[in-house]
Parts: structure tokens; C-alpha cells; sequence
């Protein structure tokens, strides 16, 4: 009775197949078990990242909002999750259509095409669509740092559904897909190793955006308002270190010399980025704080993101300690400024980003720009430096506009922002019902 | 010289101090207190309503001159109501004599160093 019933639903997978992918040639690509090993171990590892997240946005809240901070991040796991596999592949991942904007391809449908298929890369698709959609997970997580305390849950949920639809989904289109504008654009096309644009700067912007148009905090900037809990924020920004080997260095997509390169790179900048926070720290403030450390690594990481592909580590140390100079002042602009980004989304995804995709045009290895050049003719630095301008504009314009009307049409319908009362009360007494933790601190 | 001791309500308590901060009343001591009072609240865990025996509360204490004793009671009670004219849970003030207070800096005693 089973084996004849397995066999049609092989038989009609393997319709499904032959008759919609035919571009995905399974037959004749064998699986690399090397690479295949190292892209599920990246997979996992950058899953880690979001309850890295989770704990380094949780710490750095009030007491009352630590639950509802830490849901940010993991509600995000499961709604992406859910609309990654339905359609956010195929919009990610299919073939280009309203004119570029998003892709599509009924095979990705559910993922129902891709059962058996293997990449040229030697890599079960299935692999790579996880892989992905961790990307995807952790894109709209980062955006809660910047409305941190003071949003609907409800009104969350909605926004990163249909953020990540609009958004992120075409942004991934154009810089990763093969026939993306972004991935064609110039000799090689704008360099974006693993989401300098699609995910810290599309993120950091959107934040922004949202920040100012939803405003501040109660009480803030005048009012005190302090981290519960630095030693998760921490250890957050441990976890969030360890999987970004898995995001720079996975998204090599395959297990060799590019993925130690990018490993290398993720590694030097980083370190070059929490140690120059700390050295700018101590000569402003006096002191070098935790914080101060755990924001520097992540300055590092993001401005090395897009550029872990190309530089050297002599260059991916030059990024880190750029990347901690430019957002510990916009950190201290911000302050200036008086606009409530309160976990500073924009301060270090977007400023870091931006730093990251613009600058690593100086420090690209040679091979790369004798291939470029190889390609176009002739390829200078500063022909890139107008692809890489080009991307971060485009990236920049399309999540602001974007994020704005979503906001706009989406308070229409539900509030966003919080009322007085549940701001005051806490996000997690108001939308959750439970507390962080027994008993600690009054606030 | 008096101390005032008010117990209310967690979510209360931004309101509560902002009441205090308008009515010049800054120096303050807040801390989290459980007990037994008439109010019985639910929260979630995993689906499921829970009553805790103890119910968590916040405790303010204020020591003020006779003449800020009447301006801090208004205070707190126009700003820990709950529901317009209060309900059950809003929590107690209770007042005490107080018999020295003493600046530990100067040593100065009474109610200069309040």
C-alpha cells in the first residue's frame, strides 16, 4: 500500500520539477557535503543572532519593557519565518518581474519546487532559502531597537509583515537576486558581501524614520532613562559577534577561500571597532564602559558586512575603527539633536552601514578590481565608489519612502504608538500580561 | 516633622512621581514591596491565569516639614487613582511621627536637613 503512494508523490514532485525549474539544474550537480556543512552551521549561526539581538535590545531597557523588547526580536522568528517560506523566496529569490521591482517564481510558492533541487554551488536549496531567511528575520528585528518602548504589539507585528513584503524583499531582489539592477549595476555590480544595504542600512533608515514619526518616550530626553540589565545586553552582544561568522562567512555560499577571507575580515573589524570605542570613550568621557564595547563590536560588524567579501584585514581593521569614530558622533549628534532612536538603530545599522558600503571601495583587494576590469574594459576605484553611492542612495530613498507610507497607512487603522497608560505601565504588563523578572528594580 | 509612607499601585508609579516632582516634593525613596491587601490580580503564564498570593506593589517614603504634609498627600492622591475616582488596589498612605533626621555630609539635625 505505501510504495505505490510514495512513488506518485515523487512522481509529481518530480513533475513539479522537470516542468517549472528547469533553469535549477539538479541533475548532474552533486551535493558538497564541505559546503553544505558550513552553510547549515551558518544557517544556525545566524539564527543564534536573533535572540542575540533579543538579549542585547532587552538589556538595554527599562525593566518593564524587557519582556516586550525581547518579543521584538523573537515574534519576528516566527511571523518572517512563516512569510519567508510562503512568499518571501520567491519574491527574494524568483525572476524579475514588475519591471524589477520584486521577483517571482511559482516553484518558490511555499517552497513546493525546491524539494529536490541541488545548487550549482553544491548546496541543497532548501539550505539556501533558510539561510536567507534568517537575513530576512533579522532585518525588521533590528528596526524595533529604534521605536524601543513605546509601540502596539499588535501594530509591531503588522508593521514587520508588511515591511518585510515591501521592503525587504525587493531590496534583497535587486542587490542579491541574479537578475537584480543592484547585482548588474557597473563592472561587478555594487559590492554587498552579506547586507551593508539590504539589511543594516534598509534597518538603520527605516528606524529613523519610524522614530521621528512616531516620536519620543514619555520623559525623554529629560528624564532618566537607564538600562535594566547590562550583563544580558552583553552577552547579547557575544552571541550576535559568534553568528556573524555565520552571516559574513556563510554568505560565501560555498566552503573555501572566500569564506576564510570573509571570516577574517568579520573577526579583524570587529576587534578594530570595539577597541577604538573604548580608546574614544575614555579620552571624551573618562571611562570605558561595557556598553561603550558592545556598541563598538557591532559598529565593526556592520560597517564590515558588505565589504567582508572584497578587503584585506588590514582594510576590514580600517573599517572597524572608521565605523566606531563616525557612529559614536553621530551617537553623541543624535544626543544634540534630541530625536528618540532609542536603541540607536539608525546610530550604528545605519550610519555603520553606510560607512561600511561607501568606504570599502578603498580597501578592495586587487584581484577583485583585475576582474572588474577584466570585465568592463577599465575599472577604477572611483567608478565603483559611484555604483557603491549609487546602491546606498537607492537603498536610503526607497526604505524611507517606503517605511513612511507603511507607518502612515498602517496608523490609520491601528495605533502604533502607545497610549500614555500602557507606556507608563510597561510593554509588558500592557500587551503581554507577565514580568521580566521577580523583583528587582522600581522601574 | 512627619514621615510619609504610601503604598501604591506598580503602574502608578510615573504618574506618582511626576505628581510629586510638580508639587516640589523631589527627595524621595521608592521601593518593590509584596502583600496581602483586598485587590486580587491574574496574570499570564504559558495560557494560563494565575493569582499570586502576594501582590507586588511599590512602596514611596517621604520625610517632609509640617508645612509639605497636606501639599504630598494631594499629590499622591490625585495621582494614584486609577479609573477616574479609583478602585480596589490603589493602595494606602499612611503617616507617621518622625523623630530626627539627620544629614549624614553635615551632621546638620532636623528639619534644615529634610
Amino acid at each position: 500500500m505505501k510504495k505505490p503512494k510514495r512513488k506518485r508523490v515523487l512522481a509529481i514532485v518530480m513533475f513539479l520539477f522537470i516542468g517549472f525549474s528547469g533553469l535549477n539544474a539538479a541533475d548532474g550537480v552533486a551535493i558538497d557535503s564541505g559546503a553544505t556543512a558550513w552553510m547549515l552551521t551558518s544557517t544556525t549561526l545566524v539564527l543564534l543572532m536573533i535572540p542575540g539581538l533579543a538579549m542585547f535590545y532587552g538589556g538595554l531597557v527599562r525593566t518593564k519593557n524587557v519582556l516586550g523588547t525581547i518579543m521584538h526580536s523573537f515574534v519576528a522568528m516566527g511571523i518572517i519565518s512563516v512569510l519567508w517560506v510562503v512568499v518571501g523566496y520567491s519574491m527574494s529569490f524568483g525572476k524579475s518581474i514588475l519591471g524589477g521591482w520584486f521577483g517571482w517564481n511559482n516553484d518558490y510558492f511555499f517552497l513546493k519546487g525546491i524539494d529536490t533541487n541541488i545548487m550549482e554551488a553544491g548546496i541543497p536549496e532548501y539550505v539556501f532559502s533558510m539561510f536567507q531567511g534568517k537575513f530576512a528575520i533579522i532585518t525588521p528585528a533590528l528596526i524595533a531597537g529604534a521605536f524601543a518602548e513605546r509601540v502596539s504589539f499588535k501594530a509591531y507585528c503588522i508593521f514587520i509583515t508588511v515591511w518585510s513584503l515591501l521592503v525587504y524583499n525587493p531590496l534583497c531582489h535587486w542587490v542579491w537576486a541574479s537578475d537584480g539592477f543592484l547585482f548588474n549595476l557597473g563592472a561587478k555590480g555594487a559590492i554587498d558581501f552579506a547586507g551593508g544595504t539590504v539589511v543594516h542600512i534598509s534597518a538603520g533608515v527605516s528606524g529613523l524614520v519610524a522614530a521621528l514619526f512616531l516620536g519620543s518616550r514619555r520623559g525623554y530626553p529629560y528624564q532618566v532613562i537607564r538600562p535594566n540589565n547590562l550583563v544580558i545586553t552583553m552577552l547579547g552582544a557575544g552571541l550576535l559577534w559568534v553568528g556573524w561568522f555565520g552571516f559574513n562567512a556563510g554568505s560565501s555560499i560555498s566552503s573555501g577561500l572566500s569564506t576564510a577571507q570573509a571570516l577574517t575580515a568579520t573577526q579583524v573589524a570587529a576587534a578594530a571597532g570595539a577597541l577604538s570605542w573604548v580608546i574614544i570613550e575614555s579620552m571624551h568621557q573618562g571611562k570605558a564602559t561595557a556598553l561603550g564595547f558592545a556598541s563598538g563590536i557591532l559598529a565593526g560588524l556592520v560597517a564590515v558586512t558588505p565589504a567582508a567579501g572584497v578587503v584585506q584585514p588590514y582594510g576590514a581593521f580600517a573599517l572597524g575603527v572608521i565605523a566606531a569614530i563616525v557612529c559614536y558622533s553621530a551617537i553623541m549628534l543624535k544626543n544634540k539633536l534630541g530625536y528618540d532612536d532609542s536603541l540607536d538603530a539608525f546610530g550604528i545599522h545605519g550610519i555603520g552601514g553606510i560607512t561600511g558600503a561607501i568606504l570599502l571601495v578603498f580597501f578592495i583587494r586587487p584581484s577583485w578590481m583585475a576582474e572588474a576590469a577584466a570585465a568592463a574594459g577599465s575599472w577604477t576605484i572611483l567608478n565603483q565608489l559611484g555604483v557603491q553611492a549609487m546602491a546606498v542612495a537607492i537603498a536610503i530613498a526607497y526604505s524611507a519612502l517606503m517605511t513612511l507610507v507603511i507607518i502612515f497607512v498602517l496608523n490609520k487603522f491601528v495605533k502604533f504608538k502607545s497610549s500614555e497608560d500602557d507606556e507608563m505601565a510597561g510593554l509588558d504588563r500592557a500587551y503581554h500580561g507577565e514580568r521580566g523578572y521577580g523583583m528587582l528594580n522600581p522601574n | 516633622m512627619k514621615l510619609i509612607t504610601a503604598i501604591i499601585r506598580e503602574v502608578q508609579l510615573d504618574k506618582v512621581r511626576e505628581a510629586l516632582i510638580q508639587a516640589e516634593i523631589t527627595r524621595i525613596t521608592v521601593s518593590r514591596v509584596s502583600g496581602h491587601g483586598q485587590q486580587r490580580i491574574e496574570e499570564m503564564y504559558r495560557g494560563q491565569r494565575i493569582v499570586p498570593d502576594l501582590i507586588p506593589k511599590i512602596k514611596i517614603e517621604i520625610a517632609v516639614n509640617e508645612a509639605f504634609v497636606d501639599i504630598t498627600i494631594d499629590a499622591i492622591l490625585r495621582s494614584a487613582r486609577t479609573n477616574g475616582n479609583g478602585s480596589v488596589g490603589d493602595g494606602k498612605i499612611f503617616i507617621t511621627p518622625l523623630e530626627e533626621c539627620i544629614r549624614i555630609r553635615t551632621g546638620e539635625r532636623g528639619g534644615k536637613a529634610i
